[in-house]
């Protein structure tokens, strides 16, 4: 395996090259350089005519162990709190439920013209606005809404709260025409069973220890969340924006994960997007700089 | 049909030999250099200027189209980010650090939409 010396020459000559390709490198210098970015994201409202926001209430269901209007309102006036201009009203969390029950089946023309009532319900808040014997009078019925959300379908009957454009500017006029959230959020358990496929430790005859992924059926169980957030102009009461989301979890059948922490864990995911709607959020990367 | 195309090659030989178009280029090559310096240290309106210089003066510079994508991206001109890309890909389309930036860019882009509508 020896091959044959070169020349004192050559080796001179490949000597020089290599230096002289060495400087021309040194000299140029590298041709990409990593830089830190930082991307801003507009807001997809323009909410500059609000200095405040209101997270109502939802009309929410699925798992009984979350009380998932409360949560989820606690949860988005705190991260409103401190991640948008806005300043959050703290105000009692409105049951939605039990206020679009009260309403009456025609919420547009209606719904205006018992603007003016003065019908409040106990707790000093406006209720639904059906007047007295309002819905009666005007050959509506009370829609006969489900009282336990299960799924997505339960909650479908409920959208024609939002579109009840005198009763959020009822709202809105008892706080002094704010940003006004709201919307529907069902947060139910999921469970499925399938082929899933997972790394498994395994040994040879020699001891040595490998791991290869093994398909294997499995049970899964866990959670989906699937919020819809609607922005409503407290001045007018009409919808500004409104926006849905799905995210979902799933566990080994034997694990037990709490309900509650699931819910964050699914909300956690969520709440930056939610945040971009009313305020401008940046995002931190890398990009490759070329010369 | 060979000849036209022989006059045109020796004709673009030409003016890239010519001493103006390689001063462009050299000029070009310094503003990239420069904006890059400045970028570095978070100036990046100075690096826009520059790279806007240098796409002026040498409009079929890649490099030059991607370094001022990155600064519009920086600067939250999203749409003008993605054209800059676009063309830089359009002069250099097997460039991978420049796929690779333009692809972080469309994730970014799209995040805001991704999740709606599930």
């Amino acid at each position: 395996m020896t091959g044959r010396a070169l020349p004192k020459t050559s080796r001179l000559a490949l000597t020089a090259a290599a230096t002289l390709i060495a400087a021309f490198a040194l000299a140029c210098g590298p041709d990409t350089y990593e830089i830190p970015i930082e991307t801003p994201i507009q807001p997809k409202l323009d909410v500059s005519a609000f200095q405040r926001v209101l997270v109502a209430g939802f009309v929410a269901g699925g798992n009984e162990d979350v009380d998932t209007n409360q949560e989820t309102v606690r949860l988005l006036r705190s991260q409103l709190r401190t991640k948008s201009s806005l300043r959050v009203i703290d105000a009692d969390i409105l049951p939605l439920v039990e206020v679009a029950q009260d309403q009456p089946t025609t919420t547009g023309a209606a719904g205006n013209d018992s603007a003016a009532g003065s019908d409040h319900a106990s707790n000093g808040r406006p209720s639904a606005p059906t007047g007295a014997g309002g819905a009666a009078d005007r050959g509506t019925q009370t829609l006969a809404l489900p009282k336990n959300i299960k799924d997505e379908k339960d909650l479908e009957p409920y959208e024609r709260l939002f579109a009840n454009t005198a009763y959020w500017k009822r709202i809105g006029e008892e706080f002094q025409n704010p940003l006004i959230v709201t919307g529907t959020v069902l947060f139910a358990n999921r469970s499925t069973s399938g082929i899933v496929q997972r790394d498994q430790e395994v040994f040879d005859n020699r001891g040595v220890r490998r791991v290869v992924p093994v398909r294997t059926y499995m049970e899964r169980k866990g959670f989906l969340l699937r919020p819809k957030f609607v922005f409503i102009d407290g001045r007018t009461g009409a919808t500004m924006y409104s926006e849905s989301y799905r995210e979902e979890v799933l566990y080994n059948a034997q694990q037990n994960t709490p309900a509650l922490s699931s819910y964050f864990e699914l909300m956690d995911r969520l709440v930056p997007n939610f945040l971009s709607a009313l305020s401008s959020q940046k995002i931190k990367g890398t990009r490759v700089l070329l010369k | 049909m060979n000849v036209r195309v022989g006059i045109v090659a020796a004709g673009v030989a030409l003016v890239s030999a010519s001493p103006s178009f390689a001063d462009a280029k050299g000029d070009a090559k310094s503003q990239v250099e420069f904006g890059i310096n400045v970028a570095q240290r978070g100036l990046w309106r100075e690096a826009i200027y520059r790279w806007e210089k240098a796409v002026e003066l040498d409009p079929t510079y890649a490099a030059a189209y991607n370094d001022l994508a990155i600064a519009y991206e920086h600067e939250g001109q999203l749409d003008k980010a993605r054209k800059a890309y676009e063309k830089a890909i359009e002069l250099s389309p097997n460039s991978e650090p420049i796929r690779q930036n333009y692809e972080l860019f469309k994730e970014i882009n799209d995040r805001t939409s991704a999740a709606k509508d599930k």
